[in-house]
């Protein structure tokens, strides 16, 4: 395990489907999903729609965005901004691959609990 | 938020991105091992290189071209041969080039030049201290200054029987001899891995007489350096040439007592085969340097002027990283010597890094990628696609500058692009014609596409597949064609595979200017076709999975977005019954859980109760479940069961197994798909009943469940015409009569109410099964994806399907035969396959963080 001050190793990247998410739950704090796209990059964002807080862990990814399970928004991986007409935006976990492992913003992950 | 690059994940693929065909051809040096090179009298520095490989010998090519009496160099290579192109192993192993062909430096040049090659004797040790090197041969040499060049280490996955002998990696000239004695007693070899490296193993090994079974993890091929689309078309002309690709394919075994037998996949299939090649990756050789105390990450540590963390010991070639960066073909390694060799004669210039672009060196498959094709916010693609010639090429825009292309079939323009990527130009007057190549773009004048369009002359073709011309195309728009749906029905331009739809619409607004009527709604934005186009050229053209559709109908994006997929999913579903494998990913969340998501992420869980009848074996499981897992509610449903809610995601499979013991299966109340037979108590109990409509119930969804549908579909049976079970507002009702069954369809509750159509009489169970069954099939295989009967019928009219349905009997005979075949395929409870493992990954959380202590994953 390669945790460090500032970064969190959560797994092995080969947990991850390809166009599919699992989900980090933080204790006391906001569930984080990670997201794999179709060319195999990695992004991480706090798992809460900006528009009523559905899962995005569980919505459909195509190209950089998943769209949320609960109405259809459309949301950025790279910048957690809603796309299209609405607005609205969720925050961003830095997320980078090392060694076949995922591993995560320390201060990013843990910002919810300060609140 | 920067993407990750998995550049080294070790089963993901490939680390090694190609560059562009470097060919570096030798002068024809046959010699194995070098020695006797010439002393050199006079005390001068002494370079001693670690790595007789590309980067260690160019490094010594471009410090002698600066001062070439500055150094005394001593070179240590592991293998016992000169400098030779690594990137021409590929074709050595194809039969294209022999070894000497490939030889960059002969003896000559070693003894020309005073450098002491010393082969097949690596390198065990560096005492930095006292600046010397220890071999494994026991020779010990001080050193001025060191270099390390050691190059990448194969990665061998950690699966039981790797280290049978048969099994081998594509590193050097031994692996390539390795392979060449195996290929000579022929038989079937399996490449695991799917990129760049084993896509050249393979085809050596093609060539050389194997049988080649790719072994791929990911579900498309070069998934680092192609997009889906791209990556489909290499694997279809892979297998054309006989090659056997195998993707989401995770090895767990590799099986042989003595020497290789096969390969064992975790999902238990066995491919057998007499040589293996892992080619799943490589990492920066870093054990030396990591020994000597050096700074190392995932490679040794460099300034820009390539010194490590000891001003003395430098570094270069794949074993290094540059600012963050780790490198895997060789272009990157041509600047980096430059700059370590400018340092070494003190004229500092400093790397910077490099962008990189990608050829696959497979003799006929022309492959090009460069840059970020990942898109992303303000990144705009355009995608050019031409199904005939086999042609997909696409340009990711950010800021007005060209950030990324992916080329298949055509890579001509991809020189061009990664100049214009390189030099970042501002691409903005290009955009409109920047697809369609140099020539093209610069071709005088042109840059206006409409004006070229408008000086095509009237019999230039427009459409190739119908043969149609510029001034038939206007013809057909002057005699009243509105519409670019009316141009395709009026002269069929456009109306096959829709690549020349961008020049209709041209012609359209030249014609008409604002008099262009908007056709009907296309399926999405990622394409110019509509649903009915979409599904007629799927069985037409008899395409089978969701890149070639994209493809071969040409569309805008490189993988869709959440419109089409699900809608593509369920059209090639329909239309090859157990064969199409269902896609995951393009299912939403319902289907892909098996279970409704609420408004709190939770789940709720409907089982089936044929026709509405339960027990009290079920209402038992039921209510254990309840407070097993503390549902917050169960509730009746509208659909005549019970709904169990509040259940979390990791709990599902769990809660599934409980109900499956009591015998319950899923009842697809998530699902575009057969949901509830409501029935009324009928002739067994009724004092009105005329016939047994509950036991047409069960019987009718015993029939039925499990089929996937373009909406929802209910059914209802209602034992007399007071019509308790409201069979004549659900898609397919029945309403039992004294003389028979009074079948209609077509209705729904929902925002707009709408009663049924009457169907057709009929005397017998058996014949409303029938009639049943065809009419579900002809509403599968011709409704559009999310269309329920009501709307469908208002469409098409009932006339029509009582045309399809009941005026031709075999055509009904057909259809329900066609629905049986493909329910004979869909009545696997779903909840079952998941409560026995199938994709735990769904359910199970990736790993917990607790503050101030964090978990592992699973
Ligand atoms: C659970 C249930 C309400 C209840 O507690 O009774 C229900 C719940 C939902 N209905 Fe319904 N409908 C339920 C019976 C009905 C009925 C009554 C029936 O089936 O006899 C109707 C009217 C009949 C009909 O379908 O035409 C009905 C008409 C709708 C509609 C409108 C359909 C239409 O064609 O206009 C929707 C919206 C849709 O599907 O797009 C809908 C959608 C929904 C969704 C799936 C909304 C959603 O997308 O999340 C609700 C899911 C809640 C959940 O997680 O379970 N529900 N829904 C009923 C489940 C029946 C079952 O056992 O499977
Ligand atoms: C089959 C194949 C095809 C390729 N095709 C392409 C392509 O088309 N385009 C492209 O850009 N790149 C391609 N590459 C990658 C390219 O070959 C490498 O990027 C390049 O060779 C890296 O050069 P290097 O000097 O860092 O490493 P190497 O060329 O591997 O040289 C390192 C040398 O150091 C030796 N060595 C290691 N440890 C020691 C030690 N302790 N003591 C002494 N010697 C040691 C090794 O034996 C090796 O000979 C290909 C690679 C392979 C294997
Ligand atoms: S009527 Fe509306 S609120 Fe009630 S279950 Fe159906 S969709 Fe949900
Ligand atoms: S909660 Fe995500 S779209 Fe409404």
């Amino acid at each position: 395990m390669t945790t460090t001050a500032d970064w969190l190793d959560v797994g092995p990247v080969d947990q991850l489907p390809v166009m599919g998410a699992r989900t980090l739950p933080v204790r006391g704090g906001d569930e984080i999903a990670i997201f794999r796209t179709a060319n195999g990059n990695v992004h991480a964002l706090v798992n809460k729609c900006p528009h009523k807080h559905g899962p995005l862990s569980q919505g459909i990814i195509h190209g950089t965005s998943v769209t949320c399970p609960l109405h259809n928004w459309r949301i950025s991986l790279l910048t957690g901004e809603v796309l299209g007409e609405d607005r609205g935006c969720t925050p961003v976990i830095p997320v980078k691959v090392d060694g076949g492992r995922i591993l995560i913003g320390r201060r990013e992950a843990l910002a919810s609990l300060a609140a | 938020m920067q993407a990750s690059d998995l550049s080294d994940d070790p089963h993901g693929g490939l680390f090694a991105f190609w560059s562009l065909g470097m060919e570096l051809i030798g002068e024809g040096w046959t010699g194995e091992t070098a020695e006797g090179a010439p002393e050199v009298p006079v005390r001068r520095e002494h370079l001693v290189v670690v790595g007789n490989g590309m980067a260690g010998c160019r490094a010594v090519e471009e410090l002698l071209a600066r001062d070439s009496g500055r150094y005394r160099v001593t070179i240590f290579g592991a293998e016992p041969h000169v400098n030779y192109n690594r990137i021409m192993l590929s074709p050595v192993l194809a039969g294209e080039k022999t070894f000497d062909e490939i030889v960059i430096n002969g003896l000559d040049w070693y003894r020309d030049n005073g450098i002491e090659l010393i082969a097949s004797d690596p390198v065990v040790a560096i005492d930095r201290a006292g600046r010397t090197v220890t071999s494994r041969s026991g020779r010990t040499l001080g050193y001025d200054k060191l270099l390390i060049a050691t190059g990448s280490d194969p990665f061998i996955i950690p699966v039981p029987g790797k280290d049978l002998p048969g099994v081998i990696s594509f590193r050097d000239m031994s692996d390539v001899d390795a392979m060449l004695a195996a290929a000579g007693k022929g038989g079937d070899a399996v490449v695991i891995g799917g990129g760049l490296l084993g896509l050249e193993a393979a085809h050596g090994l093609t060539l050389r007489g194997m049988k080649v079974t790719v072994l791929h993890l990911m579900p498309t091929l070069m998934e680092r350096q192609l997009d889906e689309a791209a990556g489909w078309l290499l694997k279809s002309a892979l297998e054309a040439r006989g090659q056997t690709i195998l993707t989401g394919a995770d090895t767990a075994e590799i099986l042989g007592t003595d020497a290789v037998e096969g390969v064992k996949l975790k999902d238990g299939r066995v491919i057998p085969a007499s040589l293996v090649v892992m080619a799943v990756g490589i990492r920066p050789s870093t054990a030396l340097a990591r020994e000597a105390g050096l700074a190392v990450g995932r490679g040794i540590q460099v300034d820009d002027h390539m010194v490590t963390s000891d001003a003395n010991v430098l570094a270069v070639g794949e074993c290094v990283e540059h600012a963050g960066q780790v490198y895997g073909l060789v272009a990157p390694l041509w600047e980096m010597c430059r700059a370590l060799a400018d340092g070494l004669v003190e004229r500092h210039s400093g790397y910077k890094g490099s962008v990189t672009s990608t050829k696959l060196k497979v003799s006929g498959i022309d492959v090009f990628s460069a840059g970020d094709f990942s898109g992303g916010d303000g990144a705009e693609d355009i995608v050019l696609r031409d199904a005939s010639r086999g042609v997909y090429k696409r340009v990711v825009i950010k800021d007005d500058r060209l950030v990324g292309a992916v080329l298949y079939g055509d890579t001509g323009d991809g020189s061009w692009y990664f100049d214009l990527l390189k030099k970042q130009e501002d691409v903005s007057q290009l955009r409109d014609v920047l697809i369609f190549g140099q020539a093209f773009a610069s071709g005088g004048g042109q840059a206006d596409p409409k004006a070229a369009v408008a000086a095509l002359s009237d019999d230039a073709e427009i459409c190739g597949c119908n043969g149609v011309s510029k001034g038939q195309v206007i013809a057909c728009i002057e005699k009243g064609a509105c519409s670019l749906d009316a141009v395709r029905s009026g002269c069929k331009a456009s109306a096959s595979c829709g690549s020349c739809t961008g020049l209709v619409e041209t012609l359209l607004a030249l014609t008409l200017g604002d008099e262009v009527e908007a056709g009907p709604k296309t399926m999405c934005k990622c394409t110019s076709f509509g649903h009915d186009d979409v599904r007629r050229e799927i069985v037409a053209q008899d395409m089978r999975s969701i890149p070639e559709v994209m493809q071969k109908l040409h569309w805008s994006t490189p993988d869709g977005c959440s419109s089409c997929r699900p809608a593509l999913n369920y059209y090639l579903l329909c239309a090859l019954p157990g064969e199409y494998r269902d896609d995951e990913q393009s299912r939403f969340v319902n289907e892909r859980m098996h279970a409704n998501i609420q408004k709190d992420g939770t789940y709720s869980v409907v089982p089936r109760m044929w026709g509405g009848i339960t027990s009290p074996k079920e209402l038992r499981a039921i209510a254990d479940v309840v407070e097993k897992y503390d549902a917050p509610m169960v509730k009746v449903t509208g659909g005549q069961r019970l709904d169990i809610f509040g259940i979390k995601k990791e709990d599902l499979p769990a809660v599934w197994a409980d109900l499956n013991a009591a015998g319950m299966v899923s009842g697809h109340a998530y699902g575009k798909s057969l949901r509830t037979v409501k029935t009324c108590v009928g002739s067994e109990w009724c004092r009105f009943g005329t016939q047994d409509s509950t036991g047409l119930g069960v019987k009718t969804e015993r029939m039925t469940w499990g089929s996937w549908m373009p909406h929802k579909f209910k059914i209802a049976v209602s034992g007399c015409p007071r019509n308790c079970a409201e069979a004549t507002i659900k898609d397919f009702g029945v309403v039992c009569v004294d003389s028979g069954y009074e079948l209609s369809v077509g209705g729904n509750g929902g925002i707009k109410v709408r009663a049924t159509d009457f169907l057709c009489k009929v005397a017998t169970e058996e014949e409303a099964l029938h009639y049943c069954a065809a009419f579900i099939q002809l509403y599968r295989e011709e409704a559009r994806y999310l269309e329920r009967t009501a709307p469908w019928i208002e469409r098409v009219g009932v006339d029509y399907v009582k045309a399809r349905v009941v005026d031709d009997a075999a055509n009904r005979d057909a259809l329900a035969a066609r629905f049986l075949h493909s329910q004979s395929f869909s009545q696997e409870d779903p909840w079952a396959e998941r409560a026995a493992g199938a994709d735990a990954h769904l359910h199970k959380h990736l790993a917990e963080i607790r503050p101030f202590a964090i978990l592992g994953a699973d």
